[in-house]
């Protein structure tokens, strides 16, 4: 049965495509397993009013870049370069990119 | 049945022909498959993330008021709480105390905050998983340096759970009294105010309100704070346009290397098929499994590799690319979530564009006389 090479391959190739969709329904389980995980996560959150993920505890603005402005990245002054590592991972929060904000009523003005 | 027997016995010359040139094959495999798991590795990791973030972070305070100075984050007096609470559409405003430490001994930065748990526990501290693991200590007390430079031992009263370690790990909560004395952080003053909103729909009114009564401060919606995670790892910026473009430039050199042109053992072999009867179409379909079965492999192998890599191996070739200079990491396993929409771009991405290029030279030695491809 699997004197040739094909169908040596044909097997590998349908064990690969039974691994990828193992990986699917390994997914799928383990999101129904963290889902009680993730919504005590969630309460935390809630309960001491947190804000962002602790990925980067290396700099402030990277440490709670949603809390961050245009500011921080520099620490001291205008012309201080970027010198943490984890700044140049992180690209820039939404609200920060749009200096002149937009919103509805009239819209907030510009803000650092 | 014939069309099958056909395929397969083309199928087994191919793959006669790539074990020849064994070598070269299973490198061109090895690379291959490990571009594919760098790309699969940052998009499991970058997606997940978002997710992990967006569900979480739904927690969060619907709208946080800081105070800006001078284009900085300045400390904002209580008494804006009066102004903010006569808004309509505002439940209830609190202030929020927090701030950072840093540890001389470790090197390391904290996230200290105040919590109403230990309100009526004075001396108390619950600390963040990293921070017990950083300081070596799970139990009894922790001296803290206090802003004269004197210590302030707190006691141990509990540690935050390591399943949380995503959100908490460099938490130290603290009671408001302790907070103060240890920062010498000015009564009547807090760090921001949180907003409780009901109506989602208010939010962005209520912003621009609190911006016309108190034009000092800045009002951060949980929207934004929402789609921080989604811009942060966002593939045109930062550790996924790094990891990106160098594997993406290296599979371009890779399928360039290929399309443009046959080594002369490959024009002889097609040479030699013509000579003995092979049809273009078959020498094409053989060129066309060359490349499918090194793609699909590759492809797999990657795919797979990366799966085992983010969600079994800790993402372990990311973490010194993420710990940059941290002293404190988070020890965190990932919920998968799975994209298909991501799969399917990744295998459209490589397999394609390598079982293409893999084919055009072959149909450009394959229409042309056999005797001169074999005397090129």
């Amino acid at each position: 049965m699997l004197g040739r090479n094909s169908h040596r391959f044909l097997l590998l190739l349908a064990i690969n495509v039974f691994l990828l969709a193992m990986m699917f329904v390994h997914a799928s389980v383990r999101q129904r397993e963290d889902a009680a995980v993730l919504e005590r996560m969630r309460q935390l959150v809630r309960h001491h009013g947190l804000t962002d993920l602790c990925l980067f505890t290396d700099a402030r603005y990277t440490r709670n870049p949603s809390m961050a402005d245009f500011n921080t990245p520099f620490q001291d002054y205008p012309l201080s370069l970027e010198h943490f590592p984890s700044g140049s991972l992180l690209g820039i929060p939404p609200h920060l990119r749009s200096r002149g904000r937009t919103v509805a009523n009239g819209g907030l003005r510009s803000q650092p | 049945m014939r069309l099958l027997n056909k395929q397969t016995n083309i199928l087994d010359f191919t793959l006669s022909s790539l074990l020849r040139r064994k070598g070269k094959n299973l490198s061109l495999i090895v690379v291959y498959s490990f571009v594919v798991f760098l790309v699969t590795s940052v998009v499991f990791f970058t997606h997940s993330l978002k997710r992990e973030a967006m569900l979480t972070l739904q927690g969060s305070p619907e709208i946080i008021v800081q105070r800006v100075v001078a284009g900085r984050h300045e400390l904002i007096p209580i008494g804006y709480m009066d102004a903010v609470q006569q808004i309509r559409g505002v439940q209830s405003v609190k202030p929020r105390l927090w701030g950072y430490y840093y540890d001389p001994t470790t090197g390391a930065n904290y996230t200290v905050v105040v919590s109403d748990d230990l309100e009526t526990s004075p001396g108390a501290v619950a600390l963040g998983r990293g921070v017990a693991r950083t300081m070596g200590s799970y139990e009894g007390t922790v001296p803290f340096q206090a802003h004269d430079g004197s210590f302030v031992y707190l006691t141990i009263k509990g540690i935050l759970g390591s399943e949380s370690e995503l959100v908490s790990s460099d938490l130290i909560l603290m009671n408001e009294a302790d907070f103060r004395r240890l920062f010498n952080y000015p009564t009547g003053q807090a760090t921001d105010l949180v907003l409780s909103v009901r109506n989602p729909k208010e939010f962005t009114t209520i912003a621009a309100k609190i911006v016309k009564d108190l034009p000092d401060t800045r009002p951060i919606l949980k929207d934004e704070i929402l789609r921080t995670y989604d811009a942060v790892f966002d593939w045109r910026g930062g550790l996924v346009v790094v990891v990106l473009s160098g594997a993406i430039l290296a599979f371009v050199i890779l399928a360039w290397d290929k399309a443009t042109g046959l080594s002369a053992e490959e024009r002889r072999e097609i040479g030699i098929l013509k000579a003995t009867g092979w049809a273009t179409s078959d020498v094409l379909l053989m060129k066309f499994w060359e490349g499918a079965v090194v793609s699909i492999s590759s492809f797999c192998l990657g795919v797979l590799g990366a799966y085992a890599h983010i969600f079994f191996g800790s993402f372990i070739l990311f973490a010194p690319a993420l710990k940059g200079w941290s002293v404190l990491y988070p020890e965190f396993a990932l919920t998968p979530f799975l994209s298909p929409f991501h799969v399917a771009s990744i295998f459209f991405l490589t397999v394609v564009p390598y079982t293409v290029a893999t084919i055009v030279p072959s149909w450009r030695a394959a229409t042309i006389d056999p005797d001169a491809v074999m005397r090129a």
